[in-house]
């Protein structure tokens, strides 16, 4: 049994909407709601569910990046991370006092375009967190560069040029070498690799898996695709409209999926090889809006199990066997 | 020759006359040093009935050749600089402005992959699937309205005639798509362009949006739909016949089982190859073809796909290869496969 790096309990993560002539808060986004889940060193926690159903924003919460872009968010619950000086609840740090973990915690982002500054060499932005967090100089903070892009396996030359001049592949091995270079012990990536094509794509996900073997990396994956995140994971996370409906090893949440939203997921990814496809199962209609969600388990009016007492009581996470939980009232205990 | 593939479409490929053949389709586009080829030399037929799926990575050509059949690559900077594309016995590459605006969306109709930038935000979806029945039938603004409520009803807007009034923003990605699939196929059009209809939408809508579109055209007679994707396992469940482009040419076509089962083309078995889902994995590994997507500017000479394959042989360098057609219909664009003929 491995040490637990990061232990997130009850998080719940709400944005109000401001609105009237006096920009008063008129309502909530119930984005995050009473998730947890903890991951321990050197393994893969995937993150996985549908548009809107809060993965991001958990991924969010965790990196801190939340309060600095959304006025009056409010963030319940206590996401601890036990760095090398104890536990630590992230949620309680100032921004000043966040910064010093911010070394520790790093994130890849899903849009290599968008995520690179333009007007930086690839040196220039692989350096700045090494100016913020440590104390190397030029010299030293050079040799770094040169390092990372060749883990990365993008040749040194390229220090010098543009994001501008790189693919969509190449742009994220860059992202990947900025995470990297202060190593961190915990990585968060938020869908690394769906803005990429097939055959990159691919690339990517193996640079990711090697990166965590040489430096002992712990990642927690963030994707709406059930096959890489299966690939990836050492275990994963079902989430359906700002809660964990699922968790439990990648092997049992995929093979045998016990909640009826994740047996859905699964059962409609497309499959190539016409032995493997199965009776799909058709949802009817589509996810709700989460400022106006069903009451009782969320997922019960789609839900094609669900009886009357579903639309009353929000179903606990309960552990049905060996680690792995659903939330679902009509499972039976075994 | 009759084959029935697909579970879910049992319908027979009558191999006789295409609806729509299209022929050594060229098509540039104008760069600050010259011009760069987006498509170079592609050819097919699309049978009636049939669902062909075209697949690529980005970069391909795929979008290209799907916009170039609707004539609406815009000109300049690009130029539809060589080929045919033959509708029903009409040369579509010579046809006025107003002949190309009577086929659009009465004949041929498209459905673009971001459904927010397709429908226009000033007009209520009412006015909008109204005006497409209304410029190509002559019948009644009240009739076109009814028949525009019973469509969207058909593509399951729930209040279809109460929701006639709403704003494209009102509805949500899934239901933007179902009202794209209603605007297509309100003309009943013989053929049916889909543009990545799915690459924005969610798993589970996906599968709804797919089946969707499946029964509606089921219930059009004889019409066939070009499926244009990255996806090769929506191709794989939806097709019959799949043509796997890269570098703007058509590397291999044949039929789902032909592609799936008996993959030739070294970028074809590359790419099943390094699905998540693949059984290739080695060692925890996913197979990854090397290199990237060549830019269009800057394609190699010879085999488009050479500076990335690992089979690759010094006449790949060299020298395009032909499209081979092996004895069961399926053709190949590689020096390594011997086909019985070359097309």
């Amino acid at each position: 049994m491995s040490e637990i790096l990061l232990e997130v309990k009850n998080l719940s993560v709400r944005f109000p909407i401001w609105g009237g002539i006096l920009r008063q808060k008129i309502a909530e986004v119930r984005a995050v709601e009473n998730v947890s889940f903890t991951i321990k060193k050197g393994e893969t926690l995937g993150l996985v569910g549908e548009s809107g159903c809060g993965k991001t924003t958990t991924a969010k919460a965790i990196c801190h990046i939340l309060k600095e872009t959304s006025h009056g968010v409010v963030q319940e619950g206590e996401i601890i991370f036990h760095s090398e000086n104890g536990p630590v609840n992230l949620l309680s740090l100032n921004r000043k006092e966040m910064r010093f973990y911010r070394r520790e915690i790093q994130m890849i982002f899903q849009d290599p375009f968008s995520s690179l500054n333009p007007r930086m060499t690839v040196s220039e932005i692989i350096q700045r967190p090494l100016k913020i967090h440590t104390k190397m100089n030029k010299k030293e903070r050079r040799t770094r560069v040169t390092d990372l892009l060749e883990k990365v396996g993008l040749q040194p030359e390229y220090a010098l040029r543009y994001p501008h001049e790189f693919s969509g592949g190449q742009r994220q091995r860059i992202g990947i070498a900025r995470a990297l270079a202060v190593r961190p012990k915990l990585i968060i990536a938020d869908e690394p690799v769906s803005a990429l094509d097939v055959s990159v794509q691919s690339q990517v996900i193996n640079l990711l898996e090697d990166l965590q073997d040489e430096f002992g990396l712990t990642y927690l994956f963030v994707a709406h695709d059930l096959s890489v995140i299966n690939h990836v994971s050492d275990r994963i996370s079902v989430m359906y409209l700002g809660r964990i409906v699922e968790t439990g090893s990648a092997e049992q949440v995929y093979s045998s999926p016990l909640h009826p939203y994740s047996q859905a997921l699964i059962s409609a990814i497309p499959q190539t090889d016409p032995a493997k496809r199965s009776d799909r199962i058709m949802l009817k209609g589509e996810i709700p809006s989460s400022m106006n969600k069903p009451s009782g388990c969320s997922f019960n009016p789609r839900c094609p199990i669900a009886v009357a007492e579903c639309s009353t009581k929000i179903p606990e996470l309960r552990e049905m066997n060996d680690h792995h939980s659903a939330a679902c009232d009509l499972l039976e205990l075994k | 020759m009759v084959e029935t593939l697909n579970s879910k479409n049992k319908i027979p490929i009558n191999q006789q006359q295409p609806v729509l053949q299209v022929r050594d389709l060229v098509v540039e586009f104008k760069l600050e040093m010259g011009y760069a080829r987006a498509v170079s030399g592609v050819s097919f037929d699309l049978f009636p009935g049939e669902i062909l799926g075209i697949v690529g990575e980005s970069g391909s050509g795929k979008s290209v050749t799907a916009l170039s059949i609707m004539r609406l690559i815009p000109e300049p900077p690009g130029k539809i600089s060589n080929g045919s594309i033959r509708f029903e016995n009409k040369e579509v590459l010579e046809l006025s402005y107003p002949e190309m605006r009577d086929i659009r969306g009465n004949n041929i109709a498209m459905i673009f992959q971001e459904p927010m930038t397709a429908l226009n935000p000033v007009f209520t979806i009412g006015m909008q699937v109204r005006e497409t029945i209304l410029t190509h039938e002559k019948i009644s603004k009240k009739e076109a309205q009814g028949r525009a409520i019973k469509m969207l009803e058909k593509v399951g807007i729930p209040d279809a005639s109460a929701r006639m009034k709403d704003y494209p923003h009102q509805f949500s990605g899934g239901q933007r798509q179902r009202i794209m699939i209603a605007l297509a196929l309100v003309c009943k059009p013989q053929i049916l362009i889909a543009d990545e209809p799915t690459t924005a939408l969610d798993v589970t809508t996906q599968a709804q949006i797919l089946e969707l579109m499946l029964e509606q055209q089921t219930q059009i007679e004889n019409s066939s739909i070009i499926l244009i994707t990255h996806d090769l396992a929506v191709v794989a469940e939806t097709c019959h016949r799949v043509a796997v482009m890269y570098g703007g040419k058509i590397q291999e076509i044949g039929t789902v089982n032909q592609i799936f089962s008996a993959p030739k083309h070294p970028y074809t078995r590359g790419l099943l190859a390094s699905l998540p889902s693949s059984t290739s994995i080695k060692d925890g590994k996913l197979y990854a073809i090397p290199g990237n997507v060549p830019s269009i500017s800057d394609m190699p000479a010879g085999c488009k796909f050479c500076t990335r394959c690992e089979e690759v042989i010094d006449r790949c360098h060299q020298e395009e290869p032909p499209l081979h057609v092996l004895n069961n219909g399926h053709k190949v664009r590689c020096h390594l496969i011997e086909g019985e003929a070359d097309e």
